[in-house]
């Protein structure tokens, strides 16, 4: 199977990407290509031209700010899961990139490409939700940054605009006694997840919950937000029998998708297990 | 449109004008000749079109030939050298990893690579690397015997 015929243009720069979309409107960029070439290749996806922004130098990597992280767009799975940085200093994001497909998958797939295709069976998506992560966007008309919560707006669909590229993700670095856990229930066939749990959890010195986060990808059109859960859980001792009561009391997810595999009310059970369970390693970290 | 690429597969440099749509699986099979990377899915699921790509592992055909520019590859044809199968190739043969041999060298390579990275895996790591890899008609138990004996051929070079 080929891909339907495209013109192909490879950008040097961010700014020479962001020219080539203004001058190709019909464009699409291409990061790694391992969800646009699959889509292409079924005709699900038809795009005239291809920006390849690939090997553009700027949007690789992984830089420690102090108080956040940069990642560029353009970073692997495969770096993500094997940043030194990023295993000291925010522990979720590799714990969700190593369950990403396979490692042939994980080679090529980027962070950027992740989060702007916005599948709602994708692993990034709620994690960096989950982190109140800032998305860089670069256009015609300048940077801006949006954030994560703003970010995902239907299924598929994102705040970026044509002509715009996403640059690089930031995420704040978590203070202490703060523990993260991201578990998937993934889809026996493609790998992509059915319900994917990011959990974050900071104690007081008491041991009671400071704060806490908790987002589900798979289950919802774009990754939600457990706010309900997590607020109920702030000022409680987070022994077990809390946080299953408050998993029970307090999760009510308004829209769920369900497909031939998983109806929606299996993908609301899937959520509330996996929420137990995330929040659970998530304290046991924040305590260790 | 035509994009000149230049590619180094197996060690030899090749340089060709290539239509932008043109998959690196297809360019290895068909413009070079290099048959034996296989298409089994065509839909990035199976694995069998695996070849390493700078030293890393990629499905060939969910990557463009035109990606591939200036990049170096090693499919199956070769890892033999100087007429000797490579460690991996003879402990497939010896513990019958393969029957049809389809999934076989995008198997090899995938565990080529995994080897690379971890020369001692356990058993349920060899399993877990090679998630990516169908095999329809061997089952994984011969497979994975394979790549654990081979990882210990290397071992001991
Ligand atoms: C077999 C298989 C299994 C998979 N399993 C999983 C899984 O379990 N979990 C999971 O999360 N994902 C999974 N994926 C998807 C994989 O993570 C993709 O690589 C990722 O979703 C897209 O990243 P990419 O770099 O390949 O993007 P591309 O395919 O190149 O692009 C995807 C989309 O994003 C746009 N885009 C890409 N980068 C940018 C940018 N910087 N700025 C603006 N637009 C951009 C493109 O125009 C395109 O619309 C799987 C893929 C395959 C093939
Ligand atoms: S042919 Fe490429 S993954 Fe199956
Ligand atoms: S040996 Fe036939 S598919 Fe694996």
């Amino acid at each position: 199977m080929y891909p339907p015929r495209f013109d192909y243009y490879r950008a040097a720069s961010v700014q020479e990407a962001v020219q080539l979309l203004q001058a190709h409107p019909e464009a699409k960029v291409l990061a790694g290509g391992h969800s646009l070439l699959p889509m292409m290749k079924l005709r699900l996806a038809a795009p005239p031209v291809l920006v390849d922004i690939g090997r553009i130098e700027e949007l690789r990597g992984i830089q420690d700010l102090g108080d956040r992280l940069r990642i560029g767009a353009l970073t692997t799975h495969w770096e993500l899961e094997r940043s030194d940085i990023l295993a000291r200093k925010c522990p979720l994001i590799p714990e969700a990139a190593a369950q990403i497909g396979d490692r042939q998958v994980r080679h090529r797939g980027t962070i950027g490409g992740n989060l702007v295709h916005a599948d709602p069976g994708s692993d990034l998506p709620a994690v960096i939700l989950a982190l109140d992560g800032t998305l860089h966007l670069a256009g015609p008309n300048g940077t801006r940054q949006v954030a994560a919560r703003d970010f995902f707006l239907d299924l598929m669909t994102t705040a970026v605009q044509p002509g715009e590229i996403l640059t690089a993700v930031e995420v704040p670095v978590l203070g202490e006694r703060t523990g993260t856990a991201y578990l998937k229930f993934e889809h026996p066939a493609s790998g992509y997840a059915v319900c994917g749990a990011a959990a974050i959890v900071t104690l007081n010195a008491d041991g009671t919950v400071a704060q806490a986060r908790l987002c589900f990808n798979g289950i919802t059109s774009t990754p939600f937000n457990a706010q309900n859960v997590t607020d109920a859980l702030v000022g409680h001792t987070p022994d077990d029998a809390t946080i299953e009561g408050v998993v029970d009391q307090h999760l009510h997810v308004g829209d769920p998708m369900g497909d031939v595999f998983a109806s929606g009310a299996y993908r609301v059970e899937l959520a509330k297990v996996f929420a137990k369970r995330a929040l659970k390693q998530a304290r046991d970290r924040a305590q260790a | 449109m035509g994009v000149p690429i230049r590619v180094e597969v197996n060690g030899r440099v090749y340089e060709h004008t290539v239509e932008p749509r043109l998959l690196l699986v297809h360019y290895l099979r068909d413009v070079l000749g290099l048959t034996g990377t296989k298409v089994g899915c065509d839909t990035s699921q199976c694995g069998a079109c695996t070849v390493l790509m700078n030293g890393l592992a990629v499905k060939s055909c969910t990557v463009l030939a035109v990606q591939a520019d200036g990049a170096q590859i090693t499919t199956i044809e070769g890892l033999a050298k100087d007429g000797e199968l490579h460690p991996l190739q003879q402990a497939f043969w010896e513990n019958h990893g393969l029957q049809c041999g389809y999934c076989t060298p995008g198997m090899i390579l995938a565990a080529y690579d995994l080897l690379q990275e971890n020369p001692n895996p356990t058993e349920e790591e060899v399993r877990h690397g090679l998630e990516g890899n169908l095999c329809r008609c061997t089952g994984y138990h011969n497979i994975v015997k394979a790549v654990l004996d081979a990882a210990q051929r290397m071992r001991e070079g």
